[in-house]
């Protein structure tokens, strides 16, 4: 996983870069936490561009960071999402609380 | 009748961790041979890697057993079983409910059983509490038409001499 921080933007973006399941949602979380407590973001932004394979851990690992962003005021967003792991998401409702924000839309809106 | 495509692969290992995508990439691989599409090979190694991943950390919680995969594959299905010896499910249509997890403080979603059973096309859990699980999955992979000049006993033993 990379972290990266965007100042101006109060953005913490996660870019994954491993198959999440329950062996490495289990550290995944932790670093996850640290950062978002040290750095207090408006938004967690989750780039999935290289995530190729998840399951229901990675359900329970966006959940609980969406936990955590709303305790101090900030939300979470996706980025990047392949149709397989699209499809988990959708079948677990989890977009609705989680959306999926692609940069053409994102630059769409500032046109 | 048996036909070319029939095989089977059985594979037993403990209850690490990491051992989750070592089975899922195992059975996917096994699966290939029946030529599945992307798609339904991601929906194989994402109910594989829930079944495990239930072993580890249901049936056997911090202990150390061993779970057991065994695989069948048919001209144009996959059935896999999962089982372990481990704590059991008291009650299995409970446990199946999706959102149902006895384990939300490990951020289980709950959705394991309900994942299962939307990306295979049938599932049955048996368990006995004190003594075991044992899932069995069935997937049904289309098959690929074959031509018309090899038409279907030509394309059997087409495969067959591929090697
Ligand atoms: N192999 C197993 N051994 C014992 N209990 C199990 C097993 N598989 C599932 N369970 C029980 O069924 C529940 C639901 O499983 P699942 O749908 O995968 O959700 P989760 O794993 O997120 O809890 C689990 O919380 C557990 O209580
Ligand atoms: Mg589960």
């Amino acid at each position: 996983m990379k972290t990266e921080y965007v100042k101006e933007d109060k953005l913490l973006v996660f870019e994954i870069t491993e198959e999440i399941d329950h062996h490495v949602a289990e550290n995944l979380r932790r670093k996850m936490d640290n950062e978002i407590q040290r750095y207090l973001p408006k938004t967690v932004l989750f780039n999935f561009n290289n995530v190729t394979f998840m399951d229901s851990a990675g359900i329970g690992m966006l959940i609980g960071r969406y936990k955590v962003a709303r305790m101090i005021g900030g939300k979470v967003e996706l980025t990047k999402v392949k149709p397989s792991i699209k499809k988990i998401l959708e079948m677990c409702g989890l977009l609705k609380i989680i959306p999926i924000v692609d940069e053409e839309e994102e630059n769409e809106k500032c046109v | 009748m048996k036909s070319v495509y029939d095989n089977e692969m059985k594979l037993e290992f403990l209850s690490k961790s990491n051992n989750e995508a070592f089975a899922r990439i195992s059975v996917a691989a096994f699966a290939s041979q029946l030529d599945p599409t992307i798609e339904e090979l991601a929906d194989i190694k994402t109910a594989v890697s829930e079944a495990v991943t239930n072993c580890i950390i249901h049936a056997y919680e911090d202990a150390e057993g061993i779970i057991q995969i065994k695989c069948k594959i048919f001209a144009t299905s996959i059935v896999i079983e999962i089982s372990d010896n481990g704590n059991g499910i008291e009650n299995v249509d409970i446990a199946k409910e999706p959102l149902f997890t006895s384990k939300p403080d490990l951020e289980r979603s709950g959705m394991g059983f309900t994942i299962m059973e939307s990306f295979m096309d049938e599932v049955k859990v048996e368990s006995i509490l004190g003594v075991g699980t044992k899932v069995t999955m069935k997937k049904f992979i289309k098959k690929k038409e074959p031509t018309e000049e090899e038409g279907e006993e030509g394309a059997k033993i087409f495969t067959s001499f591929r090697i």
